[in-house]
């Protein structure tokens, strides 16, 4: 309170900008270690292959944010390709029809959840636990073979992206996936809506006193995920051009991942987009240095991302234990000196 | 008065469950007319019900340190990468080492990351969601580490003995679990063990201005868990008579934690049943095992398990005022 508002903002910022100095490092190693590394088509195809990781990021941060968890987008995803995928090849839907259709299951498997989670005041991970079997196991019944998608669209759409030399494309995924984050940052930073995700998180039974609807606002947030999914299962359909039910097993952990590297506290009520957006970029940051390498072997990429995962999170422990500590002398002295 | 509340409380708790699982075993016995016959063959005892038994045995014994942990109002996520850790362990070392050695090296490695997972939570005071995450991605990469991405096997008879072998007719995991799930029943049960770990689980605030060592407890709470994935890791790799560190333990910390929901322990911690977890676990094996008799796909096993899990959930829902009052429309809306 009695410091300026630019020095609040940069405590506020620290974990994000912990985040992007951890991104900008990463890339400069990377880039020192292999001089084709720092290239506008590496980043391009790091958006690219890891844009539909990124439209779920943003989903889980609104979840984590309000203090809840959603374990079902690995699934839902999954679900998303197969159905795409039936819908196209068997069922004759076209493309743009199969995609609306699927949205909306999305959005109304993900209220139920919400729902469930709102009135029968059950914790989340397990409600979204039973969502995960739930989506997966549909999506087994459905088909459990890998479906190639040859529609006009998908192949349209593969080959449609904007050419920014040096052989580097913005394709139509990472454009998605840019859009997303974009809406997600204004959504969740400039509305209403968002305000009330980060009272939800703060404390719910406070938000209700302060009048806010917290069952619409659950059940939103869920719905929001879900949708994510969804379309983040679009976006994979396009990028496999195909539709597997075992697609996607344990994206979830990987968005979780993101959103805590990205400075999100688990414990709701703080966190940023962005940071969700940089912590899927450090992941595929790993992945890109681990195949640019050709030596290193796959397993180093989850062991670096445990390892990150904990150095962001003993980072956040020390910063919460050291922001608690001065707050209560200067509340003191701003006692006898206010104004 | 403690023991009589138990007395009137634990039977009334524990039906639903015995029931449910009476329920499935009788579907099955529907299902496959010979569910039931168990025969004796090599001085094993064989059949579908002894099958359940076996199958069912890693996920039992992770449910047996599932419990205590969401009894302490945390969890553990790691439970499935200790096993591919341990698993790997053994299973590189089992031809070149005696059985003794290997064991304490497998066994070993388990405590050593439940150790972890206390500090972290204990000490450094991380939610147990997130702190046991940490070990769940990177576990598997240390276990690949340990078997350098192959699928290493052994011959070591011992070691095999774990998985394959029988016990006074019994298959050797189901007395190992049997035996893991007597030795916590004696040591939280027959101890105050079982009113601090209860007491930390309800409010840890409380019991730690109540003198009990919390900190202590949720770091031996994590080890014993480890403990237990070891040895469902070991009895997973003797089994198969090598380790895939890919494969093994792979989601079973989701099992786990739901064979312990469905054994009537609540994720806010508090009460908890160690037996009732074991059985939760049963339940979960017979329902895999009813559909791959009864001939249905095994793709529709998880469906119906999201169909059971939503069941016990809205059961277990402080909304609904019993357990018999069954639908939510009964109740006004909020």
């Amino acid at each position: 309170m009695k410091r300026s508002p630019a020095a609040s903002l940069l405590a506020r910022l620290m974990p994000v900008l912990a985040t992007t100095a951890v991104f900008i490092a990463g890339f400069l190693i990377c880039s020192a270690a292999y001089p084709n590394f720092a290239s506008l088509r590496v980043v391009m195809n790091l958006l690219t292959d890891n844009a539909f990781l990124g439209i779920v990021a943003v989903g889980m941060t609104f979840v984590i944010i309000s203090g809840g968890i959603d374990l079902s987008v690995g699934s839902v995803i999954g679900f998303t390709t197969v159905f795409l995928a039936l819908a196209i090849e068997r069922w004759g839907f076209p493309p743009l029809l199969a995609f609306l259709v699927i949205l909306a299951v999305c959005a109304i498997f993900g209220a139920a959840m919400g729902a469930v989670i709102q009135y029968f005041e059950l914790p989340p991970f397990i409600v979204t636990l039973a969502g995960m079997f739930l989506a997966r196991g549909v999506s087994f019944l459905l088909s459990t073979e890998s479906i190639p998608i040859t529609a006009d669209l998908y192949s349209h759409l593969a080959d449609h992206a904007v050419r920014l030399g040096g052989g580097a494309r913005l394709t139509v995924p990472a454009m998605i996936m840019l859009a997303v984050v974009l809406g997600g940052m204004v959504l969740l930073h400039l509305t209403r809506f968002g305000a009330n995700v980060y009272a939800l998180g703060g404390s719910r039974t406070a938000t209700g006193l302060m009048g806010i609807n917290v069952p619409r606002t659950t059940v939103a947030i869920y719905t929001l995920s879900s949708v994510l999914a969804g379309l983040a299962g679009i976006v994979f359909s396009l990028y496999t051009s195909s539709g597997y039910s075992l697609s996607a097993v344990g994206v979830e952990l990987d968005a979780i991942a993101a959103v805590v590297i990205g400075g999100t506290l688990l414990s709701g009520g703080y966190g940023f987009v962005f940071g969700s957006f940089l912590g899927v970029l450090i992941q595929g940051l790993i992945q890109t240095y681990i195949s640019f390498d050709g030596s290193l072997s796959s397993w180093w990429a989850k062991i670096a991302t445990g390892l990150l995962l904990f150095a962001f999170i003993a980072f956040q422990q020390l910063t919460l234990h050291l922001a608690r500590r001065p707050r209560r002398r200067p509340r003191l002295a701003t006692a006898g000196a206010a104004p | 008065m403690r023991v009589n509340g138990l007395a009137r409380r634990l039977p009334s708790i524990g039906t639903s469950q015995i029931v449910a699982l009476l329920v499935i075993l009788a579907a099955n016995w529907i299902v496959s007319p010979q569910f039931f016959d168990i025969r004796m063959q090599d001085g094993r005892l064989f059949g579908s019900l002894i099958d359940v038994l076996n199958r069912g045995a890693p996920v039992a014994l992770l449910s047996i340190g599932m419990v205590l942990v969401i009894a302490m109002r945390g969890i553990d996520l790691s439970v499935g990468a200790v096993m591919a850790i341990c698993g790997a362990i053994a299973a590189s070392l089992a031809d070149s080492h005696a059985l003794p050695v290997v064991l304490a090296a497998a066994l070993g490695a388990g405590l050593a990351c439940g150790l972890w997972n206390g500090f972290l939570v204990a000490v450094l005071g991380i939610q147990p969601i997130v702190a046991t995450l940490i070990l769940m991605v990177a576990g598997r990469g240390i276990a690949q580490l340990i078997t350098e991405g192959r699928i290493v096997t052994f011959t070591s008879p011992d070691l095999a003995f774990l998985g394959g072998g029988s016990v006074l007719g019994l298959p050797t995991p189901v007395v190992l679990t049997l035996g893991m799930l007597v030795l916590t029943l004696l040591i939280v049960r027959g101890t105050a063990l079982c009113l601090m770990i209860e007491a930390t689980g309800g409010n840890p605030r409380a019991a730690a201005l109540a003198g009990i060592g919390t900190k202590l407890i949720t770091v031996a709470v994590y080890m014993w868990s480890g403990l237990c994935a070891a040895l469902a890791g070991i009895v997973a790799s003797a089994d198969i008579l090598g380790a895939d560190a890919n494969n093994a333990g792979l989601w079973l910390e989701l099992d786990a934690i739901l064979a312990v929901v469905i054994g009537g322990t609540s994720l806010f911690g508090g009460r908890f049943s160690i037996i009732l977890a074991v059985v939760g676990a049963l339940i979960i094996q017979a329902m895999n095992t009813g559909i791959l008799l009864s001939g249905f796909p095994p793709e529709t096993n998880l469906v119906v398990k999201a169909v059971v899990v939503l069941t016990v959930l809205l059961a277990q829902s402080p909304r609904l005022g019993g357990y018999f009052a069954g639908l939510p429309f009964n109740r006004p809306k909020p």
